[in-house]
């Protein structure tokens, strides 16, 4: 690594725009060989024309080959990796050091995204738009009400992680070890632990109660209703922990289509 | 359905299945989301809700983690909330069959994903000389390349699971004998344990794990009680 990173050099606002909105594409050739590889350049390329001899000079075209060279990390992260690679390209940093980078990049930024991301503000979200679906909000506020948490967190995720790849360069390793980041899954994987036990019984009793666009179900004050529903949260319970045994084996929704196909068959056959 | 019903799911189908992955991911290939706005078109915005809700907690589980082969849920919840919305005269089991007809939709989905990866593998491969020299246009093209075929992709899934899963949708309601309180319990029961197993393995580790399931479930239950 060289010494600590100058003042990034400028780089014009369309440049840098048209590299933002090229991340929300960076999954689209992902396959086994390269994996995210490709993405990356193409989310770079924008910015490497900025190298001296410009689209189609040597310095553009070796910059690019080894931008959408092998690569695997988080699709959100992907953005911190993305402004480090352009900042040390466009400061001339050597070629293997700018290599060395990305290989080790992959493996933090995969891992700190998966517990982040999908581990924790995706499950997290979905359970407070279930929540207000079982508090007895209407379609479009549980959609909107997911949306809008959800993005609030992933683009500005995009956002942060390119702006920040951008001004550490070569040394952004430092700004994964920020607090936030670090102590951010465990407070949300609690949050979302509790967020799942308020949800499942609103859930179940909405699913049971008329709504009106389906078939009336019994109504949630009478005996049949009240019955429904505590058989339905037992039989959750009782179902949820042969799931977590057989894990490894099995996954849940695996389980649930086999559970479903025996309930259609026996419907059938009564 | 007529090629004209057809044309609006299939192409959400398009949209949402190319969501999950390719792009955006601002997540409107969740169940909550495409179920809803499927269900929407197709007339019945409460049913597709309701299916949504079902699904989503069925799919908790998935991460879509890079390699790994996951169920395509965007595609699969729009099939999903369009069966559950089409039918004229609501019957028991209906949500049942179009919950299981999802799922099934999104095994198949995640089996295409898949494929989609293979053949954008074999393309980077062939196009690796060009890439390698530096060729803007083989790296955008290839990009470009892999988002058509996913939505190619997410449209043919939902086509076939429509065409595939409305007359068996019709034939297995038409022979449905079970009363709908105890399918809707059943159907939840299962999505929700599910969910529960799921949200479990991924944060059981916690310090006082159980303590913040246990309480948010006594939350869940007053408030169903003050309801």
């Amino acid at each position: 690594m060289t010494g600590p990173q100058s003042s990034p050099p400028a780089l014009a606002w369309r440049l840098r725009a048209a590299m933002f909105t090229r991340l929300f594409a960076i999954q689209g050739s992902w396959n086994y060989e390269t994996m995210l590889g490709n993405g990356v350049g193409f989310a770079a390329e924008p910015a490497l024309r900025a190298l001296p001899g410009g689209r189609g000079g040597t310095a553009y075209r070796l910059a690019l080959a080894r931008e959408s060279d092998y690569f695997n990390a988080h699709p959100y992260l992907a953005s911190v990796a993305v402004g480090a690679l352009v900042r040390a390209e466009l400061d001339g940093q050597p070629p293997a050091q700018i290599e060395r980078f990305r290989n080790a990049m992959c493996g933090p930024l995969g891992s700190l995204g998966d517990r982040l991301v999908w581990a924790g503000w995706l499950p997290l979200t979905a359970l407070i738009a279930l929540l207000a679906y079982g508090l007895g909000a209407g379609a479009l506020t549980v959609v909107l009400l997911f949306l809008a948490l959800y993005n609030v967190g992933h683009v500005g995720l995009r956002a942060w992680g390119i702006h920040n790849g951008w001004h550490g360069g070569l040394h952004v390793a430092a700004v994964l070890g920020h607090p936030v980041l670090r102590q951010a899954p465990l407070y949300i994987g609690r949050a979302v632990l509790f967020l799942l036990g308020a949800v499942l019984p609103l859930v179940i009793r909405r699913v049971l109660v008329s709504t009106g666009e389906l078939p009336t179900v019994a109504a949630a004050g009478s005996p049949g209703g009240i019955t429904a529903a505590i058989a339905a949260l037992v039989g959750a319970a009782v179902l949820g922990g042969i799931f977590v045994r057989l894990h490894g084996r099995v996954e849940g929704w695996r389980a649930a289509i086999v559970v479903l196909a025996a309930l259609i068959l026996y419907s059938l056959a009564r | 359905m007529t090629a004209l019903d057809l044309l609006a799911p299939v192409l959400l189908g398009a949209l949402l299945g190319l969501d999950v992955v390719s792009f955006p991911q601002v997540m409107i290939s969740r169940p909550i989301v495409a179920a809803t706005i499927a269900g929407a078109l197709a007339g019945n915005v409460g049913a597709g809700l309701l299916a949504g809700a079902v699904l989503e907690l069925m799919a908790m589980e998935t991460l879509p983690v890079g390699a790994s082969r996951y169920p395509e849920w965007g595609s699969a919840a729009v099939v999903a909330g369009t069966l559950a919305a089409v039918r004229d005269v609501p019957r028991s089991g209906a949500l049942v069959v179009a919950v299981f007809a999802g799922i099934a939709t999104a095994w198949a989905g995640g089996w295409s994903m898949y494929g989609l990866r293979r053949l954008n593998g074999g393309w980077a491969e062939r196009m690796q000389p060009a890439v390698e020299a530096g060729s803007w246009r083989a790296v955008v093209g290839l990009q470009l390349r892999g988002l058509t075929a996913d939505l190619v992709r997410a449209a043919l899934l939902t086509l076939v699971a429509l065409l595939v899963w409305r007359p068996i949708d019709r034939w297995l309601l038409s022979r449905w004998s079970l009363d709908l309180v105890v399918s809707h319990s059943i159907l939840v029961a299962v999505a929700a344990a599910a969910a529960a197993s799921a949200i479990w393995r991924l944060g059981h580790g916690a310090t006082g794990a159980r303590w913040y399931l246990l309480g948010g479930l006594a939350a869940g239950m007053a408030l169903v009680v003050l309801q």
